[in-house]
């Protein structure tokens, strides 16, 4: 096993270990900083992969700005365990019924998927490269990611209706 | 030998080494004396001397105020999330120091027949690493303010935190436009393109782009006249309020650090990093002209410095709706058209 | 309701003009300003070593006085505490033994005398109630101490050195004050 190897085994166990504590930690707080540590986790991945502009987005937009909101919300709130309402039984049912649901559909994907003809490449593929995406992004995708774009203005005029209504 | 550090021979391995503790120490002793500097200017500004007891001129004052916080008792507050609580000072604290890995102090020097970049890492990503580092500086905020269990602490908290993300993006559009011109996300890169002969600096292309990314500095050091966060007559300090000893110690250590840091970038970005004007770098021997460069760099870093702490006398605090409007009715739309042009102009030429 | 002066002035509060909207104009105005204090001479005077020229009428704390030939001149006759508007000043009397001439002035003397200082207003209303010349307000001020109690200042800490066997002690404690009072 070498360094790569190590590195790689560490992060997933990091990531799927904190994945854990975010769902069932019981402070609120603690979750989403587990939710940070996640993120840090598969950034790392895709260091790994060489894809760096992936990995610092990935830091910027989720763990740098969405996940600051998420606290804001959680500490305004205050939210901990002692105020947190007693969930009923039947939904306890139903989430685990839905997540299963999920796992299974997941897994039943990823068994039928072709994966063994893709290797990823560590430390030398080019594809994350900020040169590289920018072009895919620009040329051969440039359509669905103005669409997308348009996507999120819609979503921030929605947000500024909402704000501005009372 | 991994494949992750193939490249790397241990003498590489050794160079950085070396030049991280270097750096790491260099930018902690600056931010020691950018304390006294503080304390000089204040008191010059405002007709007083300032601290002139220990040493000459006072000058081993930041050594004693250091030993102070040291000795001070460390104090936990009962009701506080005590592993959060020391985790907010030390992420503020690393934060603080990483960001200074991509900054190029200097070109290339000579040691026993190696050549050293003085750069810790010239990543792709560049300057959008500073951007995920600063990110991730609002959690040494949010983390401290709300693990002390204190109301002030936790508004202040929460001000800090939309502080900085607002201005973040208002900082990202004005960067986007100097992107644009140099075509590279390097640090190094980009002052090399400002050394080049018939090149003047960045600051002449992107006056307003500097404009914005000034003011944005301001505020993501949380300096006046946007120190809401620790906004010393409203908010008892703000989220650093229960913290004594070192840990506050680290707090504002960290933002003395984060002064020097962004005092490097805005010098590296606009202003040429360790280009000395009038100077022609390469007909110099290389050592020479880094000895050069370094002392050019550290000029304008100074400079930038001594802007954060003359403002800082000048300019009474912001009030929050002031500060927010500020940032995104003011700076986000005004960095947006400077893109724009920007954009078109470059356009424009290239046809 | 009717001004009662004229001197009344009433704000205008006209619309910010486009250079007082973007800010930074006058920004840069201030930081002008600041920027000429910085280099401007410093009202700071070094304490220990540099000190204030006092003003003839200062008034610091107490000393009790002697004559030339270092003889107290308190007679204990109280009408210092019968002035003194704090009531900071105690005083008990005694009569001068034979052979106590070279100490004391007069037949009688103050065998125990007083002031706190924490009560004391330095007023100098004493001073003036002195028939004696005895008591005065020195140069002296911002004595400091660890209790409360220190600050209750009895003869020891009153009396003013000899003159003939401490000239300088007696000269310093009177200072400039003194001197310009006798002249």
């Amino acid at each position: 096993m070498n360094a790569t190897q190590g590195l790689f085994w560490f992060l997933s166990a990091l990531a799927i270990g904190s994945a854990l504590m975010v769902v069932t930690s019981k402070n609120l707080v603690y979750s989403v900083l587990y939710l940070i540590v996640t993120f840090f986790a598969i950034s790392g991945h895709y260091i790994l992969l060489n894809a760096q502009f992936l990995a610092i987005v990935n830091l910027i937009v989720y763990a740098g700005a969405i996940m600051v909101l998420f606290l804001f919300v959680i500490m305004l709130m205050n939210l901990n365990t002692e105020t947190e309402a007693q969930r009923k039984r039947w939904l306890k049912f139903a989430g685990a019924i839905a997540g299963g649901c999920l796992l299974l559909v997941m897994v039943a994907t990823l068994k039928r998927a072709d994966y063994k003809s893709y290797t990823a490449q560590t430390s030398q593929g080019d594809i994350g490269l900020i040169n590289n995406l920018g072009m895919a992004l620009f040329k051969e995708y440039v359509v669905p990611f103005e669409i997308s774009s348009i996507l999120f203005l819609s979503a921030m005029v929605g947000a500024v209706v909402i704000g501005k209504r009372d | 030998m991994n494949p992750l550090l193939l490249a790397i021979d241990t003498e590489t391995v050794i160079a950085k080494l070396v030049l991280i503790v270097i750096v790491i120490s260099a930018s902690l002793v600056i931010a020691m004396y950018e304390t006294y500097a503080e304390r000089k200017v204040a008191a010059f500004i405002q007709d007083r001397i300032g601290p002139n007891r220990a040493g000459p001129f006072g000058i081993l004052q930041p050594l004693a105020d250091g030993l102070k916080l040291f000795m001070k008792e460390e104090i936990i507050p009962a009701t506080s999330n005590k592993f959060l609580f020391i985790l907010g000072p030390c992420l503020a604290m690393l934060t603080a120091m990483m960001t200074s890995a991509i900054i190029p102090w200097g070109n290339k020097i000579e040691v026993f027949g190696r050549t050293v970049d003085l750069q810790i890492a010239d990543v792709n990503i560049g300057i959008l690493y500073v951007f995920g580092v600063v990110s991730m500086g609002v959690y040494g905020i949010m983390i401290g303010g709300w693990a002390s269990n204190n109301k002030f602490s936790l508004l202040a908290a929460i001000r800090g935190a939309s502080q900085i993300i607002s201005y973040e993006l208002a900082m990202g559009l004005s960067l986007i436009a100097l992107l644009m011109l140099t075509g590279s996300l390097s640090l190094r890169t980009i002052v090399m393109q400002q050394m080049e002969p018939g090149h003047f600096w960045n600051i002449v292309y992107q006056p307003l782009g500097f404009l914005i990314f000034l003011v944005c500095a301001f505020a993501e050091c949380n300096r006046t006249p946007f120190d809401l966060s620790e906004a010393e007559n409203e908010l008892n300090f703000g989220y650093h309020q229960e913290y004594s000893s070192m840990k506050l110690g680290f707090y504002l250590f960290a933002e003395y650090v984060n002064m020097f840091i962004s005092s490097a970038i805005m010098a590296t970005l606009f202003f040429g990093g360790y280009d000395m004007p009038f100077v022609n770098e390469a007909a110099l021997s290389p050592n020479v002209a880094a000895a050069v460069g370094i002392a050019a760099l550290m000029a304008k870093i100074i400079f930038f410095i001594f802007l954060f702490m003359w403002v800082r006398w000048t300019i009474p605090r912001f009030r929050y709706d002031q500060l927010m409007n500020l940032g995104w009715r003011g700076l986000i739309p005004l960095a947006l058209a400077n893109m724009l042009i920007t954009g078109a102009v470059i356009l424009w030429l290239h046809k | 309701m009717e001004a009662l002066t004229n001197r009344v002035k009433v704000m205008e509060r006209k619309p910010m003009t486009f250079v007082e909207k973007i800010y930074l104009w006058n920004i840069m105005k201030g930081m002008m300003i600041t920027l000429k204090h910085f280099f401007k001479k410093k009202a700071t005077i070094k304490y220990p070593e540099q000190k204030r020229p006092f003003s003839p009428v200062w008034r610091g704390l107490q000393i009790l006085n002697r004559d030339e030939e270092g003889r107290e001149r308190c007679t204990a006759c109280g009408l210092c505490a019968v002035a003194c508007p704090a009531e900071a000043i105690t005083m008990e009397a005694a009569e001068r033994e034979p052979g106590e001439e070279n100490l004391y002035r007069e037949e009688k003397y103050a065998a125990k005398y007083e002031i706190n200082m924490l009560r004391c207003i330095f007023c100098g209303l004493c001073e003036e109630a002195c028939p004696k010349d005895a008591i005065y307000l020195s140069e002296t001020f911002t004595p400091s101490n660890y209790t409360r109690e220190s600050f209750i200042y009895n003869k020891s800490d009153l009396l003013i050195p000899d003159p003939k066997t401490d000239p300088q002690g007696f000269a310093k404690a009177r200072g400039n004050r003194a001197k310009k009072e006798e002249v």
